[in-house]
């Protein structure tokens, strides 16, 4: 029952895949087993039916070779231009991913998948371009051959013996959301590139001749038919993972691939690729650098991280161990990651190290729980130095050592000769011998062992030379001096070996405490940092201490945009020096921080760049950018210097981000501070204020009625109306209400300059506003007339009604001051796109010319010298008001006279209106009560 | 005076504006009685019985919303509110506890006037009637029948429920809420613009110009007021 469940952290994979690949667009691979089947063709009738469906299909680029098949189908898309690069003095065309990108179609046609892309370019190879087309939204067509498979690459070109270098990497393939295999029989295919029809880079004809053989299409086809086979038996599984159709999960055969100094790292890896993908497993690589590996040639140690980063490419864990015996290390490490495989190169048989098992004998000895598989050998690769993990670099290593050193090992074995020849008369000559084996012993301790084989021999040929008899000449009469010779030359060496590896030993961990040391160093100073200043310079001590190389640190600002950079300077030397900085790339620094991934030298992303752009990624945000300038750009390919590099740069982006917060929350205090006092203060003034002047307003209104004749007055026998009186009390009264519309425009206008109105946004017709507006401004208004023109299908905004209210007011009030009695005024509303526009026209005298927009000023008023009165606040108020809700006001004269105010806010979308399902209409309905 | 007039509580703690209220209310004939904080004006209001209050939202001794919550607990009178313009969150939560109207600051005397008489008039309506009039509309509660002159109204379910509560509460500003509570029920009351929506509606069928509605008035910020 409980075994047809499906495992919760395999649904959790499988329901996170689906929610990144829902935002992802999809990828369509049209794969093939050679050139000339007629892939690009089946990809492009494929978008032909999309664009016919009405999807938006867009060429990205299409290489048509000239085939007028291929020519004819292109015909009708539209096709993105191709951008132009300068490359030694040669313009060559190139796929333009910017363009892709801001063109944004639902699809997009990119042939050859492999191709690599022109030097300067932003990725080095088109698949990367795809997959950021992708991780954009877009949808993509494309073609590949299955030469180009990495894992497939070296087996076919053992085939064929044609090897290219454009490759994808399996797991492009693998996750792609479909493949469609465009198959063609060999003989077809024969027929069509005798035809012509099949075309052909500028290869040698001799190559093309051996490439198609019907033995090699034939094997490759297979091999086309077994990777598609190999894809549809993955999504059977993810099926049955889905569906939970077995019960029976085996454990997962994990494998580790042991990367040794020779050559076929690179192949090595690539098969373990191709078993790790055969059985879903994850797998790990590992190069174990011992002392004396440490001393290879450049060359080598390019090729070993070379082959370290494809493992990394590939999907695998890779790591670089330091260790004095690779056995044991290998074998740790498998153990400690649970690896139950281990895939080992090949020894050479016949190497003068006949008298040493092979590492893999060696690894299946020391660790008999572990599955040992030893690679075939590939004669092509095969030379000596491909032996296995250490030996021979090791052998060759250990035999370095400074003159001074050599020099050492003369010098000792010059003072056991003098101490020899003191002692000589006093003891017995094997002592003497002693003496000289105490030498050895001593420089193989101190220098290893290449002076101490030295002093081997020179203590041999010193104590034959002076002690032995015949003294003073080399020959010796008694055979058993032999035996000590034999002992002090095997002395040398294992004393030397053993002090070499102790040696090793002690300078990895030096190093390791060093690092350790630093790291924590530097977060404890970090935690102590409060500026970015601090931080800046914190980490420029850092980094050219541990990884020697030069910062430059660019935080970004709110607009996530990168600021130009912070620079670090050496500690205690002043303030921050532009010079000691790297020059930095912001176009780079910027696509990093964008993309949160690392870019520039080192990376996949504009590899060529001298720097690498790390992006600072904390828990809440990407903060910034570390862009690093390594004196040996080599360093950046060591898997545990990218790995202190990440730790490192985490552990800034935490500390910056610690920084942020602080400052955001001081910042917050400060602001709620300001606006608690602000408040206060305008709550204050409009008490004080609004109180005398509703007193004002009361008391005049209550004069006025005494003296209005009244049947009640007239009953009470008050004064005779006093018509004079009664019109100065109805004077007063209008002159406070008007201070009071003026202090509520001075206290309004406070309050939107600090710029922390609270709108209460709700969703509504703009009719009622406008409807109460006119309600308020009707006195004001007095013969003129207003139309308001709302058609009933405009839709709701959202806006504050207050304030909204506020705007029509004065829009309405400035008509009333400014145009004569009588004038027409006419309020309309449309939608235009994405905003509505609403118009307020009259046909008064309108504004004077290139006064338009001074008129939305604080204390500007339209004519300068008028008798209107007005501070000139109304329709700062409107714009400060409709700007809020992020819209636009504008003035302009009307060409038939008259000035039109028209506004534009945002539509936005209106919430569902669908109250208990009532069918929902914008005319008076028709149907019953 | 006589023992006949209406009896009004004023509770404010302004003595400029006391003044003002009651010149205007007393030269009207009205009978007053005032107090400075909201606990004395509790007292007032439970020993005098009046027949309206006039409070002001700016107590020193606590909000308006504390005063509506105990006084409903045992009245129904009418209580105007006055408060300052830009505090329409005050207002809304006076109306919501159970104020009647209100009325912002400056105001005149002839507007105080108009609105105590007005709620005055309502309180004393003693009986609903069955049929309803306002401009040339006509409502039979009974038939649930509405007639514009001499056409019937067609109007769907929830406009005919929103029209009888507008109506029921004729001359009472109605909060946003308590239309959404009494016509949609307590899960809509966040939603405003199914009221704003349906209130288009009604007057696009009962208003002589919807722009400029006579009955169905607009409290900006507020909620609606139905004028008969």
């Amino acid at each position: 029952m409980s075994d047809s469940r499906p495992d919760p952290d395999q649904l959790l994979a499988r329901l996170q895949d689906e929610a990144a690949r829902a935002a992802r667009g999809k990828l369509k691979i049209f794969f093939g087993a050679s050139a000339g089947v007629g892939k690009t063709y089946g990809m492009l009738a494929a978008a032909r039916v999309q664009r016919e469906q009405g999807v938006d299909v867009v060429v990205g680029v299409v290489e048509t070779h000239g085939r007028a098949e291929t020519e004819a189908s292109l015909a009708g898309f539209e096709q993105l231009p191709r951008k132009a690069h300068e490359y030694r003095g040669r313009t060559l065309t190139e796929f333009d991913l910017d363009g892709a990108l801001a063109r944004k179609p639902a699809l997009i046609l990119v042939d050859e998948l492999a191709h690599t892309n022109v030097a300067g370019s932003r990725h080095p190879k088109r698949w990367q371009d795809v997959e950021e087309l992708l991780a954009a939204g877009i949808d993509v067509y494309t073609t590949v051959n299955v030469q180009h498979l990495d894992s497939l690459n070296d087996v076919v070109g053992g085939i064929t013996g044609i090897r290219v270098r454009e490759t994808v990497p399996d797991r492009v393939f693998d996750l792609a959301d479909s493949v469609v295999l465009i198959d063609l029989p060999p003989d077809e295919l024969l027929q069509r590139l005798r035809e012509g029809k099949v075309y052909l880079p500028d290869q040698a004809e001799q190559a093309i001749q051996r490439f198609f053989r019907k033995g090699n299409l034939l094997a490759l086809r297979e091999l086309a038919l077994r990777r598609t086979a190999d894809r549809v038996d993955g999504d059977m599984l993810q099926y049955r993972r889905e569906q939970s159709v077995s019960s029976v999960w085996q454990t997962r055969d994990s494998q580790l691939v042991c990367i040794g100094p020779g050559t076929e790292g690179e192949r090595l890896v690539r098969r373990a690729a191709r078993q790790a993908a055969q059985l879903d497993a994850p797998w790990h690589a590992v190069y174990v650098e011992t002392p004396a590996l440490q001393r290879l040639g450049a060359e080598r140690r390019k090729a070993i991280l070379a082959a370290l980063k494809l493992a990394s490419d590939m999907g695998a864990e890779t790591a670089v161990l330091a260790d004095a015996d690779p056995v044991q290390a290998v074998a740790r490490y498998a153990r400690e990651h649970n690896l139950a495989r281990l895939l080992v190169g090949a020894s050479a048989s016949g190497s003068w190290a006949f008298w040493r098992a092979s590492f893999a004998t060696r690894l299946a000895r020391h660790a008999p729980d572990l599955d040992v598989v030893q690679a075939a050998r590939d004669d092509a690769a095969a030379q000596p130095s491909a032996l296995s993990l250490s030996e021979p670099g090791q052998r060759f290593a250990a035999w370095h050592a400074p003159a001074s050193a050599w020099l050492a090992s003369v010098a000792a074995c010059a003072v056991a000769a003098a101490v020899g020849g003191l002692l000589h008369p006093l003891v017995e000559l094997t002592n003497i011998g002693m003496l000289f084996l105490l030498a050895v012993v001593l420089v193989g301790v101190r220098y290893g062992r290449g002076p101490a084989v030295l002093a081997a021999f020179l203590g041999v040929a010193a104590f034959d030379f002076l002690f032995v008899s015949p003294k003073f000449s080399f020959a010796v009469s008694d055979a058993q001096y032999l035996v000590t010779f034999a002992v002090m030359l095997s002395v040398g060496l294992i004393t030397g070996q053993l002090t070499a590896g102790l040696k090793y030993q002690a300078r990895v961990a030096t190093h390791r405490e060093a690092r350790m040391r630093a790291l924590y160093e530097m977060s404890r100073e970090l935690s102590g940092a409060l500026l970015p200043e601090q931080i800046a310079e914190i980490c420029a001590r850092f980094v050219g201490q541990t990884l020697d190389a030069r910062p430059a640190l660019l935080l970004a600002d709110d607009a996530d945009r990168l600021r130009s950079p912070l620079y670090g300077h050496a500690g205690g030397q002043g303030s921050p020096n532009v010079t000691d900085g790297p020059m930095v790339d912001m176009g780079i620094a910027q696509w990093a921080f964008d993309h949160g991934e690392p870019a520039g030298a080192g990376t996949d992303t504009l590899p060529a760049a001298p720097l690498l752009y790390q992006p600072l990624r904390a828990p809440m945000n990407v903060r910034g950018v570390l862009a690093l300038e390594f004196k040996d750009p080599r360093r950046l390919l060591a898997p545990e210097q990218r790995r202190l590099l990440d730790t490192f740069s985490s552990l800034v982006a935490i500390a910056l981000e610690r920084v942020h917060y602080v400052q955001v929350a001081q910042d917050t205090t400060v602001q709620m501070e300001s606006e608690q006092l602000r408040n206060s203060l305008l709550a204050a003034l409009s008490h004080d204020l609004r109180t005398p002047l509703t007193a004002l307003v009361g008391e005049a209104d209550v004069l006025a009625n005494a003296l209005t004749a009244t049947p009640t007055n007239a009953a009470r026998g008050t004064h005779p109306p006093d018509t004079k009186l009664r019109d100065t009390a109805r004077a007063i009264r209008d002159q406070a209400m008007r201070l009071g519309a003026l202090v509520n425009n001075l206290l309004d206008m406070a309050r939107l300059q600090a710029g922390q109105v609270q709108l209460n946004l709700q969703w509504q017709p703009l009719e009622e506003v406008v409807g109460s507006a006119l309600t308020l401004a009707a006195p004001l208004l007095g013969t003129r007339t207003v139309t308001v023109d709302l058609p009933p299908e405009l839709p709701f905004l959202e806006f504050d009604a207050i304030l909204m209210e506020r705007v029509f007011y004065n829009l309405f009030e400035n008509a009333g001051k400014y145009t004569p009695p009588g004038s027409r005024i006419a309020l309309s509303a449309r939608v235009a796109g994405e905003r509505m526009e609403i118009r307020v026209a009259d046909d008064g005298p309108g504004l004077p010319r290139g006064r338009e927009e001074a008129v939305f000023e604080k204390f500007t008023r339209g004519a300068r010298e008028t008798p209107v009165s007005g501070v000139g606040l109304g329709l700062a108020i409107c714009r400060a008001i409709v700007e809020a809700h992020h819209g636009r006001i504008r003035a302009e004269n009307r060409a038939e006279g008259g000035v039109c105010f028209v506004i534009t806010l945002p539509l936005g979308t209106p919430p569902a209106m669908d109250p208990e399902g009532e069918p929902l209409r914008a005319l008076p309905g028709d149907d019953a009560p | 005076m006589n023992d006949a007039a209406p009896l009004i509580l004023i509770i404010e703690d302004d003595a400029p504006i006391r003044r003002v209220l009651h010149s205007a209310l007393a030269a009207e004939g009205f009978r007053l009685v005032e107090a400075e904080t909201m606990q004395r004006g509790l007292i007032e209001a439970g020993s005098h019985k009046p027949d309206l209050i006039i409070l002001d939202l700016g107590l020193p001794d606590g909000n308006g919303v504390e005063f509506l919550r105990s006084l409903r607990a045992w009245s129904a009178m009418p209580v105007i509110v006055l408060s300052a313009r830009t505090l329409e969150n005050d207002k809304i939560d006076a109306l919501d506890a159970g104020a009647d109207d209100y009325l912002t600051k400056p105001f005149g005397a002839g507007e105080l006037l108009a609105r105590v008489r007005a709620q005055l008039r309502r309180h004393h309506r003693v009986a609903e009637q069955a049929v309803v009039a306002f401009g040339d509309v006509q409502v039979d509660l009974v038939c649930r029948q509405v007639l514009r002159g001499d056409e019937p109204v067609a109007l769907t379910p929830v406009e005919y429920r929103l029209l009888t509560v507008l109506l029921r509460h004729a001359g009472k500003v109605l909060t946003h809420r308590q239309l959404l509570q009494e016509v949609w029920g307590p899960g809509h009351v966040d939603r405003s613009h199914y009221v704003r929506l349906y209130v288009g509606y009604l007057r696009r069928k009962l208003e002589a110009d919807p722009a400029r509605p006579a009955h169905l008035v607009t409290e900006t910020g507020v909620g609606y007021r139905f004028v008969l």
